[in-house]
């Protein structure tokens, strides 16, 4: 990678009070402009608090992080969650604002047009392949694929470089979850984003990835292409690969056999 | 129509719009104060906590109390701002009773914000900072309208709090609903007592589904609900201030006690001061304390008091001399003290005395206050709320070494007929009560003369004291009215007669 880094983490540990075992030990990433990164880890792996350390929802206890070459303590914190898109795990759509004004919200804050705003607004509801007629509906009348398009289309309304996701298909139902993640792989292509996505579910991760990391008990246990990680040694990758392994054979003996 | 609900109905704009205009300046301080203390509170543990017991703790005060207490605490900063400042206000009625009622709809407004906001999820919470909003942005567009639905029933539950406990202002001088209550109460008219009842539960659902309304149109964004709310919120002020704006200057103003005598005289007072064309206004139902530092303050213009409550209760004396000796020293200690004019003695007297059922009195040849020594501890007493902690009945007690066993109080109105179905034995009656003949009860003789002379006397303030127009007008009314007369006009409101009717019989009676 010969651009700068868009996101680089550097020997990050995260504590919380009066727990004895660091959240997260000594981190290095290095997050490269253009990249999708997953991080995948079981609940409680520390991976949520990496996410927000990165828009500094929360500090690092000791390490250093860079957004685009700038340390992250130099910046603004407001500004930088501004600038920064990030997809909630619940969600996160304000209930009592309309589709349009849960998209509108980030530009708004940041002082745009009214104009600039709703071109924005319907541009996104194309994007994110739902139309502008969700436009004045409201959360609560929409079903969990449509919220979690709106909570995409939120994150990237004021055309954001970072955009941060924190398990954000993993409540629906695999068909949806599956057509999202697609559909979202392919806006970070054409709108030439950087994403780094968390999730625990690895077969989610090779779908969409370029490029994986393992997160366990707060350490990077591996990292690397799907397909590296696929001829990984260390025994949690293995058993991380096995069920996705298992669900290919298992295809694949189906098709083998001739039934369609 | 019934004479007293027509009665009751002229009076209405008065009293409603009073009512309206001392609830909604309560809820309007009340709400400025809460509110921000709410949200200053709401990450502050510590003054959370103290808000939170501070404003629980006023609700356990009952309304009455905390109306009371105003009162005295106000009259202390009036002549501290007048000494300090040389500038003093009116302790009286408007004002005590908008900052009790406003500490009084704390609770509920206060509670219901903290409660609303920590109600949130904190993933909506999480999700406002994560879209890069400060502080104030997240309380501003997520924490307050989310919380919008639980603040509203806040303010519903205070407001009608505040139009229900307005009505206990009357006793302070503040005019409310409560006058029918009050007055109701005293002269036993009970359409009136009704009236006024019927009215304040009726403004305060009305207001309550209102509020309603309006928060329904903002967390629903239902413009028409929030313009009907809105409208209809502000026709009741403007019906309320109708009245208020065109009564510009107030005239004399003269005040009454809470019971029917005072009520008459008050009237009588009024309508010979209408027939010679000035303006007056009437500030009814005042506690004794109040009404007499009223007239020392200048807040009313003249009343009629007794002899014996100025003497004991004012000027602290323990001593009876004769009845032309205390009206001579409490005239003067008034002049020397407070300016204040004493026209003169109506021409009779309303003492307390202890009565008992004639029948009964017979059976235990029971004559005089000393028979009672012996009799006292088989025997129950009971007078009205202010009796018993009178100097009059500790000097009793002493003069003739009287120890009943159990001291009872109650409402006048219930303590004649109490004493007549033998509930109890004596009773603390008044003289010149009408009821003293209509059940037949024997006034027991004072022999020691252990209670003072309470002769009905005129009283002005020192304000008027050099209006001679005024003071003609009511001089004519000294030596006037005998004690037989005014029994006679008191059993006429006790038998449902309105005070104003009854002031006019009185009048004609006695050619004035």
């Amino acid at each position: 990678m010969t651009q700068v880094n868009a996101i680089r983490i550097e020997g990050v540990c995260k504590r919380f009070d009066g727990i004895a075992r660091p959240a997260l030990d000594d981190i290095e990433l290095s997050v490269g402009a253009r990249e999708f990164i997953v991080v995948v880890g079981a609940s409680g792996s520390g991976k949520t608090t990496l996410l927000q350390l990165i828009n500094r929802l929360s500090e690092p206890t000791a390490g250093r992080i860079t957004i685009g070459g700038i340390d992250a303590t130099a910046l603004d914190p407001i500004e930088l969650r501004r600038r920064t898109g990030y997809v909630f795990q619940e969600v996160g759509l304000f209930p009592h604002m309309s589709v349009a004004e849960n998209i509108a919200i980030t530009p708004k804050l940041l002082g745009w047009e009214k104009r600039r705003i709703d071109a924005r607004v319907n541009e996104l509801l194309g994007l994110v392949r739902l139309g502008a007629d969700y436009g004045p509906r409201f959360p609560s009348q929409l079903s969990g694929g449509e919220r979690q398009r709106v909570g995409v289309a939120r994150a990237l309304a004021a055309e954001p470089e970072v955009v941060l996701m924190d398990e954000p298909f993993s409540a629906l139902d695999p068909l949806t979850r599956d057509a999202l993640a697609q559909d979202y792989r392919r806006l970070h292509d054409t709108l030439q984003l950087t994403s780094m996505m968390i999730t625990h579910d690895m077969l989610e991760a090779l779908g969409v990835a370029d490029r994986i990391v393992v997160l366990q008990a707060g350490r990077i246990v591996a990292e690397g292409t799907p397909k590296a990680l696929l001829e990984h040694e260390h025994t949690y990758v293995r058993e991380l690969m096995q069920a996705p392994r298992k669900v290919a054979a298992r295809v694949a003996s189906l098709l083998g056999d001739g039934v369609r | 129509m019934d004479s007293r609900f027509a009665d009751a109905l002229a009076r209405l704009p008065d009293y409603f719009g009073n009512h309206v205009l001392v609830s909604l300046a309560a809820l309007l301080l009340g709400l400025a104060v809460s509110f921000p203390l709410a949200i200053a509170s709401r990450r502050r543990p510590v003054l959370r906590a103290a808000v939170l017991t501070a404003t629980s703790l006023v609700q356990t005060i009952p309304g009455l109390a905390l109306l009371a207490l105003f009162y005295p605490l106000l009259l202390g900063a009036a002549a501290f701002s007048e000494r300090a400042f040389g500038h003093s206000f009116s302790a009286l009625g408007f004002l005590p009773a908008v900052l009790a009622l406003a500490l009084y709809s704390m609770l509920p407004v206060v509670r219901n914000t903290i409660t609303g906001i920590d109600g949130i999820d904190p993933a909506i919470k999480r999700a406002a900072l994560g879209v890069g909003m400060t502080e104030r942005q997240t309380l501003l567009m997520v924490e307050l309208p989310l919380a919008l639905p639980v603040i509203m029933a806040g303010i519903r539950t205070a407001s009608v709090w505040v139009i229900g406990t307005a009505t206990l202002s009357t006793p302070i001088g503040q005019t409310s609903l409560g006058n029918y209550i009050f007055a109701g109460l005293q002269t036993q008219n009970w359409v009136s007592v009704l009236f006024g009842c019927v009215a304040a539960a009726t403004l305060a659902l009305a207001v309550d589904q209102l509020l309603a309304l309006i928060g329904r149109g903002l967390s629903a964004r239902n413009r028409r609900s929030l313009v009907a709310g809105g409208a209809g919120l502000c026709l009741i002020i403007i019906a309320a201030l109708l009245p208020n704006v065109s009564m510009g200057s107030r005239g004399y103003v003269i005040g009454a006690k809470p019971f029917a005598e005072q009520y008459i005289l008050a009237t009588l007072i009024q309508d010979r001061l209408r027939t010679r064309g000035h303006l007056t206004t009437r500030k009814d139902g005042l506690g004794s304390a109040v009404i007499f530092n009223a007239l020392a303050a200048g807040e009313i213009d003249a009343y009629v008091e007794y002899s014996g409550t100025i003497w004991t209760n004012q000027m602290q004396r323990t001593d009876v001399p004769s009845r032309e000796q205390v009206l001579r020293e409490v005239g003067q200690w008034l002049k020397d003290r407070f300016g204040i004019i004493l026209v003169g003695r109506l021409g009779f007297d309303n003492a307390y005395a202890l009565a008992m059922l004639d029948r009964r009195a017979a059976e235990l040849g029971v004559t005089s206050i000393a028979d009672l020594q012996r009799l006292a501890p088989r025997l129950s007493i009971a007078g009205d709320y202010e009796f018993f902690g009178r100097p009059e009945w500790k000097a009793i007690e002493k003069a003739y070494g009287l120890s009943f066993p159990k001291e009872r109080q109650m409402q006048a109105e219930f303590m004649y007929p109490a004493v007549a179905a033998r509930e109890v034995d004596v009773i603390a009656a008044y003289t010149s009560d009408g009821r003293i003949r209509e059940f037949q009860l024997r006034v027991l003789d004072d022999p020691k003369s252990a209670i003072p002379p309470y002769d009905a006397i005129l009283l002005v303030s020192a304000r008027r004291a050099a209006d001679e127009e005024f003071l003609a007008a009511l001089q004519p009314l000294t030596n006037a009215i005998s004690l037989e007369a005014m029994r006679e006009a008191n059993q006429q409101v006790g038998g449902g007669i309105s005070p104003e009717a009854v002031a006019r019989t009185l009048a004609k009676k006695i050619g004035r």
